[in-house]
């Protein structure tokens, strides 16, 4: 309990930003990172969750008995997941149109449960809500960085405005499902450069 | 057992909570949301066939029951008078079910337009239904009482080539446009009188 709520934060910026460090929720980062739009967007709405999801179970967490604790964090998640996708219907619908059934599958995503689960469940609240901003601020950046290099290069937009002028061929590979393989691969790789000592 | 029942009553406050919540933001983003997808869906399709317009037929709408199924009837207002009015209808096509939009003039009971919205037709064949302006531009003046059949079938509609069934389809809609609009005109011309008052 030593760390501050600052050093809860930061951690998911960096040293445990999730789909680089942690590896967890792999399926959106895939699919949705086609372009920088998608990528906030779903960034913004998993935040929204893993920050609400976090408070909630942090202040329930001496109230739910350990052995429904599963099945009362997907409650509390789930939750949470149908007002982001309400919220989106009504107020972002194309959007919500592009991201499709990967809102809902925020339910089923590893690092909400994960972070309800392994950080909330035992800690404060205000610990929790630092965790949960920090870990949904790395996944919008991790999520963003991603699709800027698969935009650029896909497209040759960025935010659907062109960058390179109308003679460039787009690296179309980029875009398709490969490409965001390949991609989330080389980031990786260049993550664990950066991290070794 | 009383393990047991604590368990069950932990679970059951939650997810009675969590419905409760959801229930209310649902009854708040309900109407935004339904015309957040009218707008997209068939919002471009009311448009064209609304060409001219002054009003948003879109908000200008009337919900009317047709045996126990409500419908949307959209207004349109051309010289200041509400005197057009577009609905929804569902045909049966080649991939499954065609909705079609189809605009009548409320004063000689002719068709203004006929727009194709949901389908899942052939790409680049059937498809043509809502992508070829001049097929659909083939019901515009006439009276929407006639009988719609494709030219094979011994009516006055050019089939597009290669999508007979597309084709059949759209003209099984708007023939059921016809009989809806038969029925439900004075309900119609009421309401929008009411409206007014």
């Amino acid at each position: 309990m030593a760390k501050t709520a600052v050093q809860e934060f930061t951690k998911g910026l960096w040293a445990e930003i999730p789909p680089f460090r942690l590896v967890l929720g792999l399926c959106p980062t895939l699919a949705v990172t086609k372009g920088v739009e998608n990528a906030i967007g779903m960034g913004i709405a998993l935040t929204f969750v893993l920050v609400c999801s976090n408070v909630i179970i942090s202040l329930l967490r001496n109230s739910i008995p350990k052995r429904v604790r599963i099945a009362c964090f997907i409650v509390v998640i789930a939750t949470f997941v149908t007002v982001v996708e309400l919220v989106m219907q009504a107020f972002t619908y194309p959007l919500f149109l592009k991201l499709g059934i990967f809102i809902p599958l925020i339910v089923v995503n590893c690092i909400v449960l994960g972070r309800a689960e392994a950080f909330a469940a035992k800690n404060g609240v205000v610990a929790s809500l630092a965790d949960g901003l920090g870990m949904g601020i790395g996944y919008t950046l991790a999520l963003t960085s991603l699709a800027i290099v698969r935009e650029v290069l896909g497209n040759g937009t960025f935010y659907n405005i062109p960058v390179f002028g109308p003679s460039f061929e787009p690296f179309s590979f980029m875009v398709q499902a490969p490409g965001a393989f390949v991609c989330l691969g080389l980031m990786l790789c260049v993550m664990n450069m950066l991290g070794k000592k | 057992m009383r393990e047991m029942l604590k368990l069950f009553i932990a679970v059951v406050v939650f997810s009675c909570l969590s419905g409760g919540v959801l229930a209310a933001i649902q009854n708040v983003t309900k109407e935004r949301i339904e015309y957040q997808q009218l707008k997209f869906i068939k919002g471009p399709t009311i448009k064209g066939i609304m060409e001219g317009c002054s009003n948003d037929p879109l908000i200008d709408r009337l919900k009317i029951l047709d045996e126990a199924k409500e419908m949307n009837f959209f207004i349109g207002k051309f010289e200041g008078k509400p005197n057009a009015v577009a609905f929804e209808t569902f045909g049966k096509g080649f991939g499954g079910v065609l909705g079609v939009i189809v605009g009548v003039d409320l004063e000689n009971d002719k068709i203004i337009g006929v727009g194709v919205t949901t389908h899942s037709e052939t790409p680049g064949v059937g498809s043509r239904a809502k992508s070829d302006p001049q097929f659909a531009a083939q019901f515009k003046g006439l009276p929407i009482a006639e009988p719609f059949k494709v030219k094979a079938d011994g009516g006055q509609i050019d089939a597009l080539s290669g999508a007979t069934i597309s084709s059949r389809g759209v003209c099984g809609a708007v023939v059921e446009a016809g009989e809806i609009y038969k029925k439900l005109k004075p309900t119609i011309i009421e309401k929008i009188k009411e409206k007014r008052g």
